[in-house]
């Protein structure tokens, strides 16, 4: 496909903008990882349910944490201490939804 | 928010036969809203580290911040806040934290609030809230203790008792001396008769020993609230 319009990777690239790299997700991603995480709704691939993370199942050890889905148990993320940071290993999460940070208006600044 | 700030212990109360208060001066603590919880850092001579979560007793904004801590025995780091702290100790905390199982005043709407043993702290933190503030909103808190002796902040509560804050007991082990009715757990005819019912649609609040809390919120939905209104805290154990 040739034309004023770059090729397009996939339906989910916005409004046929040309992709970019993971610099220009760094405003983005910054808000999803810094969500308020115990009101943020975690959706189970396992069995569907929906629920504020503050209401999973969670074991905590000297290792870190295992965040388990209320409704069927599965895991739906494991966060661990490693040398020098963490480690957060999906699971079963299909999603997360939460709040913005700073409270800002969605698709706000840039 | 993952900071740790230096915390330097200002004062240790005795808060009931196993437990007590600690309160803490925290440069940095940027305030918190009732319900909230910090995570708290000990640091051993060989550098072996131990993180707990404690409830905030306190409210608003400034840097002392009040925590209340109930000794589990044989615990790795209760036993030692409840024993061996002193003032002038420093500890490590991180917080606030949590929005979940928060109360703003700005909520008009009745709340009730269950309590087992020291789940009580982050639900006297919104008792102290709604009395600060001066909140009509209709507040209940259901305590469920040992006995008497284990309770905390029983003098404080039960001066705040008044047209919008109602406060009940269950004793679970022994009562006070002249209290009518037996000693045991929370049952569904205790609590129909101590809480706010479904119809009044309260928000409702329950903390405590992960047992207690799920004991608690069966009943709970067994009567009739809806498990969307039903907000949790398990502090651990059975
Ligand atoms: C969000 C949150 C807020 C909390 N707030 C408070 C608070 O305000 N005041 C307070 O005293 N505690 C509170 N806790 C509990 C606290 O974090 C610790 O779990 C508790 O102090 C025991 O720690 P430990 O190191 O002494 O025991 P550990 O060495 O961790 O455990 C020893 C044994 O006791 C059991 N155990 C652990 N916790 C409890 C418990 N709460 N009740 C009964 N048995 C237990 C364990 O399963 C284990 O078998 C809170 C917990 C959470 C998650
Ligand atoms: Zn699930």
């Amino acid at each position: 496909m040739t034309g004023p319009h770059p090729p397009r990777p996939g339906a989910g690239t916005p409004a046929g903008r040309p992709p970019v790299d993971g610099n220009a997700a760094a405003g983005l991603l910054g808000e999803v990882l810094a969500v308020e995480v115990t009101t943020a709704v975690a959706e189970c691939r396992g069995c569907g349910a929906h629920a504020p993370l503050a209401q999973a199942v969670v074991e905590v050890d000297a290792a870190g944490a295992l965040v388990r889905c209320r409704g069927c148990t599965r895991t739906l993320l494991t966060v661990l201490h490693v040398p020098g940071g963490v480690r957060l290993e999906v699971g079963c999460l299909a999603a997360l939804t939460g709040a913005a940070p700073t409270g800002g208006a969605p698709g706000a600044g840039g | 928010m993952s900071g740790w700030l230096a915390a330097r212990v200002a004062e240790v109360v005795p808060a009931s036969a196993s437990g007590r208060v600690l309160v803490l001066d925290v440069p940095g603590w940027p305030g918190n809203l009732a319900g909230q919880h910090l995570d708290l850092r000990l640091t051993a001579e060989d550098g072996y580290q131990a993180v707990r979560s404690y409830s905030v007793a306190s409210v608003g904004a400034g840097e002392r911040v009040e925590l209340a801590v109930d000794e589990v025995p044989d615990g790795e780091v209760s036993p030692y806040l409840v024993q061996d702290v002193r003032p002038g100790d420093v500890l490590e905390v991180r917080g606030p934290l949590g929005r979940y199982f928060v109360w703003q005043p700005e909520d008009p709407g009745p709340v009730q609030l269950v309590a087992g043993g020291s789940g009580v702290v982050p639900l006297v933190a919104m008792v102290r809230a709604h009395a600060a503030a001066r909140s009509p909103a209709p507040f209940r808190l259901l305590c469920s203790v040992r006995t008497p002796a284990d309770a905390f902040y029983r003098p404080e509560l039960e001066a705040l008792v008044d047209d919008a804050f109602r406060l009940d007991w269950v004793w679970t082990r022994a009562a006070p001396p002249g209290w009518p009715g037996t000693p045991g757990r929370l049952t569904a005819a205790g609590l129909a008769a101590a809480a706010l019912p479904p119809e009044a649609g309260p928000t409702v609040y329950v903390c405590g020993p992960t047992g207690f809390v799920e004991a608690a919120a069966s009943l709970l939905v067994a009567a009739g609230h809806p498990p969307g209104r039903i907000r949790t805290e398990r502090f651990g154990g059975s």
